[in-house]
């Protein structure tokens, strides 16, 4: 079987496969909210896994926040200064990151090393047929693995994109005031003046927790549909890390589209 | 059941990133700053807003007192109506001047207001009758041209 059929052929059946996969995925979410009140009852499962996904991803979030910000310092006041206005460095770092860069690149960092482990996790207790043994001994797999593992993510996002861009701020203050020497009143007031509570910050919040849902949930579910072998889980992840970073950018578009019109 | 270890870096994190969400509204934001609870509404209108935006501040003698409410074109006057609030602790009198001012060359731009010398006081809803319009650029630069070219050079 060769020649133009077969290829047509393989691309329906792409196409149906992943209309199949989406079908299943909106279930398999819709399930894990009902049954997220039963996981809720077991708080310290939920507890356990912000411990393994927040807590772990503290010192990558802290140490890359302070790095993009010192860069957004350096490159920020390179260019600010030719147009004489180095003193807007504040602005210019606070509002990259409360807005896009803390709830984007903790997003990405987050779907790299929380979500990943919550993948491989979750599709090995497949494949060592945990998941079905819990089936059979009437423990409900989605409330006692799956919806955990979901809210220990969306509970952490948020926290996580909060202290990315408060280190970033930290390390733009370091470089441009203590470093090259931006006045520090003029870093801070002009910065306060422009950063909006509303608008800035809490669109920021927003956006850390749409991720926050997008990665664990994406996550979970290629754990739980995972082929279960060994290159199956490992093609699971890989599939995780990927979709997690397109759904994070293709999400952030959508959501500054909708917060941010460039109208005011 | 009992606490663990794990419950303890749970709350060191859950503290940490509320404390980090709390330095983001406060310092960096102007959550505690120029953000007005108690506000009456002022209406004024212009010729000519050039490039006010909503949300944009409203100051008296340099002082932020009010923002920028909404922006609309008034179909019988044809011109700009500007709604602002300003807070209720800002009096002014009935006769202030609003103009549309610049800071800076090419800064963002602001409602500036001159108090008169009325004895009654703005109230919620009042429009404030002179207003003068923002300063367009290539207005200016037309007219400096045209004088240029009325006076005879010697």
């Amino acid at each position: 079987m060769s020649g133009p059929l077969a290829v047509v052929r393989r691309l329906g059946a792409m196409v149906t496969d992943g209309i199949w996969r989406l079908g299943f995925a909106a279930r398999f979410f819709g399930l894990m909210l009902l049954y997220s009140g039963q996981s809720f009852t077991r708080l310290h499962l939920t507890i356990r896994e912000i411990y393994f996904g927040g807590v772990l991803s503290l010192l990558i979030i802290v140490v890359s926040g302070l790095f993009v910000g010192m860069v957004l310092g350096l490159q920020g006041y390179e260019t600010l200064q030719r147009f004489g206005s180095g003193d807007a460095l504040g602005v210019l770092v606070a509002l990259s990151l409360t807005r896009e860069l803390g709830p984007v690149v903790a997003g990405l960092l987050f779907a790299s090393r929380a979500g990943s482990a919550v993948t491989a996790e979750i599709g090995l207790m497949k494949a060592t047929e945990q998941i079905r043994a819990m089936d059979m001994m009437a423990v409900n797999p989605i409330a006692r693995v799956v919806a955990p593992r979901f809210w220990g993510g969306v509970i952490s996002m948020p926290l996580l994109a909060a202290i990315f861009t408060a280190m970033g701020i930290f390390g733009g203050w370091l470089i441009g005031v203590v470093f090259i020497g931006v006045d520090e009143g003029a870093f801070w007031s002009q910065m306060q003046n422009a950063v909006d509570f509303r608008y800035d910050v809490m669109n920021g919040v927003i956006k850390s927790v749409v991720f926050g849902v997008a990665v664990s949930l994406i996550a979970v579910f290629e754990g739980y549909d995972c082929t279960p072998t060994a290159e199956g889980v490992s093609r699971a992840i890989t599939r995780t890390v990927v979709s997690s970073a397109l759904a994070i950018l293709a999400l952030d578009f959508v959501l500054t589209s909708f917060m941010f019109r460039g109208t005011s | 059941m009992s606490r663990t270890t794990l419950d303890l870096w749970v709350g060191f994190f859950v503290v940490i990133g509320m404390a980090a969400l709390l330095f983001l509204s406060f310092r960096v934001g102007n959550l505690a700053g120029t953000s007005f609870t108690d506000t009456y509404v002022v209406k004024a209108q212009f010729d000519n807003i050039g490039g006010l935006k909503v949300r944009a501040p409203v100051k008296s003698a340099g002082v932020v007192v009010g923002r920028v409410g909404s922006i609309s074109f008034d179909t019988h006057s044809y011109r700009a109506e500007v709604v602002f609030t300003i807070g209720t602790g800002f009096e002014f009198p009935r006769d202030t001047i609003a103009s549309i001012l610049t800071s800076g060359l090419l800064g963002e731009q602001y409602i500036g207001l001159d108090p008169g010398g009325d004895i009654e006081m703005l109230e919620s809803g009042d429009s404030l009758q002179i207003t003068q319009s923002a300063v367009v650029l290539e207005k200016l630069i037309g007219q400096f041209m045209f004088d240029r070219a009325a006076t005879p050079s010697e």
